[in-house]
C-alpha cells in the first residue's frame, strides 16, 4: 500500500461532480451547506460553552 | 521632595516639556502636533493594555483575534507565493504546501470573520460611539470577499475560467466591467496582490485602533434589569477595566 495515498486520501471522495440540495429556487452545494452548518455550530458553542478561568482572573 | 514639586508647579514655563499639550500645542511643528493628537487619542496604556474587562472571558470574544491571526498567515503565505512565483507553487512539494496554506488560511479567515460578525451583530457592537469600529469591520469584510474572489480568478485553471465567465455578466450589468474586468488576468492579479490587500490591511489596522480607543463592547443588558455587565459608553468603561 502506498503510504502517500493513505495519508492524502480525503475522507470524502472528491473525484466527481458535486452534490447539490435545493428548495424551489434556492440551491446550494452540500459542501457549502456543511461549512455553513459547522460555522453556526461553532457560533453556538462559542456563546454557550464556559470560558476557562485563567490565573489571577476572578 | 514636596519643595521640588511645588517649585516645578510654580514655574511651568521652565520645568514642563516644551512639546507638552499644556504649553499651547504649537511647538514641534506638524510632527509634534500629530504625536500629541495620537497620544491623546490612544495613550500607551490604552493602546497596549495589560488588563481587559471581566466580561471578555467568553469564547465569542476570541474570534476577533482568531481572524487577525488567520489574516497574518494569509499575508505571510501570500508574500511567499509572490516571491517564488507560479512555477514554484505548481511544481514543487513546498510550493504546493504554501499554495494550500494560503487557501486554507483564507478559508479559516473568512469563517472566523463571519462568526465574529455574527457575535458583534447580535451584541449590537456599534453601541457607545463604536459606529466607526462596526463600519470599518463591515467594509473590511466586503473587501475580503473581493480579495478572495480575485484570488479564485487568478488560479489559471478551469475553476477560475468558469468563475470569470459567470461573473462578467453580472459585473457588466451593473456597469463596472470596464474598470473591473474579470476576464483580464493581469488586472485581477494586481487587484488581488496589491490594491485589495492594501485596502483590507489599512481597514484592519484602523479597526484595531478603534477597538483599542473605544474598548471592547460589553454584553447587552439583561432583559428587565436595565443593566448588563457594563455600560456601553466609553467613559464608563475604565471602571470595569480595573477588574483583572
Amino acid at each position: 500500500m502506498n503510504l502517500h495515498s493513505g495519508v492524502n486520501a480525503a475522507p470524502v471522495n472528491l473525484n466527481g461532480p458535486g452534490h447539490y440540495v435545493g428548495w424551489h429556487v434556492f440551491q446550494i452545494s452540500v459542501a457549502n451547506l456543511t461549512v455553513i452548518v459547522v460555522m453556526v455550530l461553532v457560533f453556538l458553542l462559542a456563546v454557550l460553552l464556559p470560558f476557562p478561568k485563567g490565573r489571577g482572573r476572578r | 521632595m514636596s519643595t521640588e514639586l511645588e517649585s516645578e508647579s510654580a514655574d511651568p514655563g521652565t520645568s514642563a516639556e516644551p512639546d507638552e499639550p499644556e504649553t499651547g500645542g504649537w511647538t514641534g511643528g506638524w510632527t509634534g502636533a500629530l504625536r500629541r493628537r495620537a497620544v491623546r487619542a490612544l495613550p500607551p496604556d490604552k493602546l497596549l493594555p495589560d488588563t481587559q474587562p471581566a466580561y471578555m472571558a467568553s469564547w465569542i470574544y476570541v474570534f476577533g483575534v482568531l481572524t487577525l491571526a488567520a489574516f497574518l498567515v494569509v499575508l505571510a503565505s501570500g508574500c511567499v507565493l509572490a516571491i517564488e512565483g507560479p512555477a514554484w507553487w505548481r511544481t514543487s512539494n513546498v510550493g504546493h504546501y504554501f499554495n494550500s496554506l494560503h487557501l486554507w488560511s483564507v478559508e479559516l479567515f473568512m469563517a472566523f470573520m463571519v462568526v465574529h460578525l455574527w457575535g458583534k451583530f447580535f451584541m449590537a457592537a456599534w453601541r457607545g460611539r463604536r459606529a466607526l469600529t462596526w463600519i470599518t469591520g463591515a467594509v473590511a469584510f466586503v473587501g475580503s470577499v473581493g480579495t478572495a474572489f480575485t484570488g479564485y480568478l487568478i488560479q489559471q485553471n478551469l475553476d477560475s475560467q468558469w468563475i470569470a465567465t459567470q461573473a462578467k455578466d453580472g459585473l457588466n450589468s451593473v456597469g463596472i466591467g470596464a474598470y473591473f474586468n474579470v476576464m483580464n488576468f493581469g488586472q485581477m492579479l494586481m487587484w488581488h496582490i496589491v490594491l485589495l490587500p492594501v485596502v483590507v490591511g489599512v481597514l484592519v489596522v484602523v479597526h484595531l485602533l478603534l477597538v483599542r480607543r473605544r474598548g471592547i463592547v460589553p454584553p447587552l443588558p439583561l432583559p428587565g434589569t436595565g443593566s448588563g455587565a457594563g455600560s456601553d459608553t466609553p467613559a464608563a468603561a475604565p471602571q470595569i477595566e480595573e477588574e483583572p
